[in-house]
């Protein structure tokens, strides 16, 4: 692939990284992309570069404008590896270059990378002049690394805007309306989900910031650049950091027996009668990027294991400890769940639930080896009541 | 009483205030000044909830 132009003299350098499948532990499914930005003007600058292993391809598209010996200014939005692996070797190829970053920024790229380069820490606000092009900063600490900054050209009304807006989607295609929509905002949506869902506050904050800038193109760090679609994902950020629900339960259990699935199928059968979608997801069988992916803008998450061992299985608590650390808000449930002798697994599970900020509505629902047919109906009205929940939202 | 940055986690110590942005030890969380922000993320006071001891 080659570079392509975003908006004259400005080029799109980076990789599409067609194969990868876990990004730390998040699930790619489709991929993902590290773009790098080239400026080529009086001054030559390069925004963000690529993960490490990409750096012959980077360098090949830059040799396409430009030899990379010549870049004046080395641009770091966003200090994490994936698009900090390959700044030290352009610097190292263009000793004359200086790195911009903010004042997190700097402190983490001499961790990462140590080494004695020229560095110049800006704030929101402050500009550098290319020549034609003059570019300024804006800080986003903790959109999503408190390093965060965006790049913004106000003459082309164009935001450079790192991790936020991406999406895990490797494609051939740079523009947004070059690719399927649904898929392009399910990936948008799995991307805030597993990345920023716990950022809400400062997302709503930097969105209302940015309202204030001109702006018709978004260059993010992953994934496709957004132009005539642009009002859309804004939209869909907007309803993401309200926790705007869609009207459905989640059920997510894992079982041993079957008797824990027995009342997870119950109380999804409940939520059926009610005319309200529900999902039946034994973890097992599904990755948690996904699972997150739903909770997102779910109106009721409940979440069922067995005993085993007295406490809960791994895979609940799994789950659990990922939910946790994204904060969903706005959303009601409880615990249920089987056990042979002492039990504990489910209250386990309610008290865990209940530090990821889910509003529990009821005490956890628990039977011994089979649930009996009173345990059942319990759980078929407990399913009721969050459908009518999720109507009444 | 100790205040975590719910962003980034960082604690807030009156015992130990801010010295790199000028805050002396001694300062409780409400006398910081309304502009202060997480020395680690740059959150507002706004994003902060008091730690039960």
């Amino acid at each position: 692939m080659n570079s392509i132009e975003v908006k004259k003299g400005i080029y799109w350098v980076g990789s599409v990284d067609w194969n990868v499948r876990d990004f730390h532990g998040y699930t790619t499914s489709r991929g993902s992309s590290y773009n790098a930005y080239l400026i080529v003007d009086e001054k030559i600058a390069l925004i963000d570069s690529v993960k490490h292993g990409f750096r012959q391809d980077m360098l090949a598209k830059i040799a396409e404008h430009v030899d990379p010996s010549k870049i004046d200014y080395v641009i770091s939005n966003h200090t994490e590896p994936d698009h900090s692996g390959e700044l030290l070797a352009v610097m190292q190829q263009a000793p004359q270059s200086q790195l911009i970053a903010s004042a997190k920024g700097e402190k983490g790229l001499r961790q990462y990378y140590p080494g004695d380069y020229p560095c110049r820490v800006v704030k929101t606000g402050d500009t550098l002049n290319l020549g034609r092009y003059e570019l300024s900063f804006i800080n986003t600490p903790m959109l999503h690394w408190p390093d965060s900054m965006f790049t913004y050209l106000a003459s082309e009304k164009l935001l450079f805007s790192m991790d936020a807006f991406g999406q895990h989607l490797a494609s051939n295609q740079r523009f947004d309306v070059d690719v399927d929509f649904d898929i392009l905002m399910h990936e948008a949506k799995t991307y805030y989900a597993n990345i920023i869902m716990h950022l809400g506050s400062i997302v709503a904050k930097t969105l209302k910031a940015a309202s204030e800038l001109a702006i018709e193109t978004v260059c993010p760090s992953h994934g496709v650049i957004w132009t005539k679609h642009l009002p859309d994902i804004i939209s869909r950020y907007q309803d993401w950091c309200a926790f705007k629900p869609a009207g459905k339960v989640l059920v997510i259990y894992d079982s041993m027996w079957h008797s824990t699935e027995m009342m997870a199928e119950q109380i999804v059968a409940g939520a059926t009668e009610e005319g309200v979608q529900a999902q039946l997801i034994r973890l097992p069988n599904h990755d948690l990027t996904n699972v997150v992916t739903e909770i997102l803008d779910a109106d009721a998450v409940v979440v069922g294991s067995p005993t085993l061992n007295n406490g809960m299985m791994p895979t609940v608590a799994a789950f659990l400890t990922y939910i946790k650390g994204l904060k969903p808000a706005k959303k009601i449930g409880f615990a249920f769940g089987s056990h042979g002798w002492s039990g504990g697994g489910a209250a386990q599970v309610g008290q865990e639930m209940e530090a990821t900020g889910i509003e529990i509505v009821r005490e956890p629902i628990v039977c011994q080896y089979r649930p009996d047919q009173a345990v059942l109906d319990q759980c078929l009205s407990a399913g009721k009541e969050l459908a009518q929940h999720a109507k009444s939202c | 009483m100790k205040y975590r940055c719910l962003l980034c986690g960082y604690i807030y110590d009156p015992e130990v205030g801010d010295p790199d942005n000028d805050i002396d030890p001694g300062t409780a969380f409400e006398d910081l000044p309304d502009d202060w922000e997480c020395p680690e993320c740059g959150a507002g006071k706004d994003e902060f909830e008091p730690v039960e001891d």
